[in-house]
């Protein structure tokens, strides 16, 4: 006779998703790595250079060389993008494609530890690769501030105010159809105009308010404090309340989304 | 007491009822199936015994407790072959089975153990290290019961086992199925295959569109609903015309001398079928009616499901 008492939990899911990862962390933390490295040099160095040169390290990006103003951005930013990924064709796979979902559902697990399980491998991959990307930064001499280790946890927090909406929609939809359209047209402006290339004070006025409400501009303004150490601690509680916040109501939403899709 | 029990099961979807109130029970040890048409409602009394999908209506009770409640706990004790495989392709096949029986909590180095021992079974011992994806068919549902069987479960429930495979895949998935029915695993599985159904199943449920119209042994059920024989009488020409001198046949002199000749007729678009407890003394008087070819067999579960569920397609 099997066990009587099996008690289900989150950290069972997670094995799984890690098992998958053990398959291909190689190409993962090279992506990882790769993308900072292209995107610091490219921007931070190249457009950076001549932006230093006509704003003359100005009053415009609070005393910052472009490339220390630009990088804790793109930290924020990169993490939102992965997050994003890893919480729409993987989510709608584990329902759809691979039944990942499915499997987990008949055995003893129930819908909040197949779904938190998901969650919690995607905050691992996302904090993963924030703190390569960190590393990134100091090689690039952009890290001013001991908190800066700090800020690849914001990242993640970001990340997974993104990732946790994300999945609770995907829960709904019967194919990828939306999913170009959600990156290009709401991910996407997000990642141009939140804050991470130049500061949303450049924007008129109405973008601007638009970008306050977006949890990228919430993530980057924390990354920047971290990694330059300028002030803003009252502040900075604000942010990382409204990133805490939208976790929970997207996993709060997700876990009825997916309830119905596992169990209808 | 019975290991699953059900009272007016009903499951709707909206306005579409895909279980219309039944009621049945499985025993300990034996091997109960569900058999219908596609959307007869199998699989969605499936997925309530499996506790993945909540019932509308009616009762249902598995090793004593309600799957509304207590479904977790009545999962660690399931063993589950859905209709659709759902390994993961990624990992191997060795760790399709690690991976599934965590899920269970069970000790790596007890599952290292079984997981040797389950491959045995199903005849994958060579391919433990080998990826999924380039598996045949018949390979990932052999992986997919051993799956099932990780947790050493009271009850195996079975969505279409052989559904998709060849010939020799199907014997050998049935084969296995004859092993532990024979160890005392109870399993209770679904299919729209005769053949399968007679060589499987103790007891079983004919059901369509949603409700139960027959229960019994294969043996019984083609006793109560079928006669003993059947007749195939093939024609070159029209079966209508030959069909009408069969009728005219049961009702002549000869015929109704002693019992009754058939009990049903059924036009085919190449030939008639004739149900009777009599072969031998039909076929004796066919002379008199033009036909091209005569078959005698006995009746089987297929004839039984066709009486019960029609011949129609409903799609």
């Amino acid at each position: 006779m099997a066990p009587a008492a099996v008690v289900p939990s989150t950290r069972l899911a997670v094995e799984y998703w890690l098992l998958t990862y053990r398959r291909n962390w190689k190409g993962s933390l090279l992506t990882s790595f790769l993308s900072p490295i292209l995107f610091l040099a490219a921007m931070g160095l190249g457009l950076g250079s001549l932006v230093d040169a006509e704003v003359g390290s100005g009053r415009d990006l609070g005393g910052l060389d472009y490339l220390d103003f630009l990088a804790p951005g793109l930290l924020a930013g990169n993490a939102m993008m992965l997050a994003v990924n890893e919480s729409t064709y993987p989510v709608l796979g584990g329902f759809k494609w691979y039944r990942t979902y499915m499997a987990m559902a008949s055995s003893p697990l129930r819908g909040r530890d197949i779904l938190l399980g998901h969650f919690t491998y995607m905050a691992f991959r996302v904090t993963l690769a924030s703190f390569v990307f960190l590393g990134v930064m100091a090689a690039f001499g952009s890290v001013s501030s001991p908190l800066a280790v700090l800020a690849p946890l914001c990242a993640a927090l970001c990340g997974m105010a993104f990732a946790t909406p994300t999945a609770a929609f995907v829960a709904t939809r019967i194919n990828a159809d939306n999913f170009s359209t959600y990156t290009r047209f709401v991910i996407m402006p997000m990642f141009l105009f939140s804050g991470i290339f130049y500061p949303v004070s450049q924007l008129p006025i109405v973008l601007e308010q638009i970008a306050w409400l977006t949890p990228v501009w919430h993530g980057v303004r924390l990354c920047r404090a971290l990694s330059t150490g300028s002030g803003m601690e009252w502040e900075l509680i604000g942010h990382l309340a409204y990133l805490v916040a939208l976790i929970l109501i997207g996993t709060l939403i997700a876990n009825r989304t997916f309830t119905r899709r596992l169990y209808e | 007491m019975s290991l699953i029990a059900a009272w007016g099961l009903t499951k709707r979807f909206g306005d579409f009822t895909a279980v219309d109130g039944i009621d049945f029970e499985v025993e300990r040890g034996e091997v109960f199936g569900f058999l219908g048409p596609n959307g007869a409602g199998k699989s969605s009394t499936m997925r309530m015994i499996g506790c993945v999908s909540d019932p509308t209506g009616g009762a249902l009770r598995i090793l004593g407790m309600d799957p509304a409640r207590e479904g977790t706990k009545i999962r660690s004790r399931l063993g589950v072959v859905p209709q659709q495989d759902n390994l993961d392709e990624e990992l191997s096949v060795a760790e399709n089975l690690y991976v599934y029986g965590r899920y269970f909590d069970l000790a790596r180095s007890m599952l290292r153990t079984r997981i040797a021992e389950l491959l045995e079974f199903v005849q994958l011992t060579e391919r433990a290290n080998d990826h999924v994806e380039p598996l045949s068919g018949g390979m990932k549902r052999r992986l997919t019961i051993a799956r099932a069987l990780i947790s050493e479960p009271e009850v195996l429930l079975l969505d279409e086992p052989t559904t998709g495979l060849d010939p020799q895949a199907r014997h050998v998935v049935w084969e296995r199925l004859w092993t532990l029915k024979r160890q005392g695993v109870t399993q209770v599985l679904t299919t729209h295959y005769m053949d399968e159904a007679e060589q499987l199943c103790d007891r079983l449920v004919v059901m369509d569109r949603g409700k139960i119209v027959a229960e019994g042994s294969p043996r019984q059920l083609i006793e109560r609903y079928s006669t003993r024989e059947v007749v195939e009488v093939r024609t070159h020409g029209q079966v209508t015309v030959m069909a009408e001198a069969l009728r005219r046949l049961g009702e002549s002199p000869e015929a109704q001398a002693s019992d009754e000749l058939y009990e049903r007729v059924e036009e085919l678009p190449d030939r008639v079928l004739l149900y009777t407890d009599q072969g031998e003394r039909l076929v004796a008087l066919l002379g008199e009616v033009e036909h091209e070819s005569v078959l005698v067999r006995r009746s089987t579960l297929e004839d039984v499901f066709l009486h019960l569920t029609g011949r129609s397609l409903v799609d």
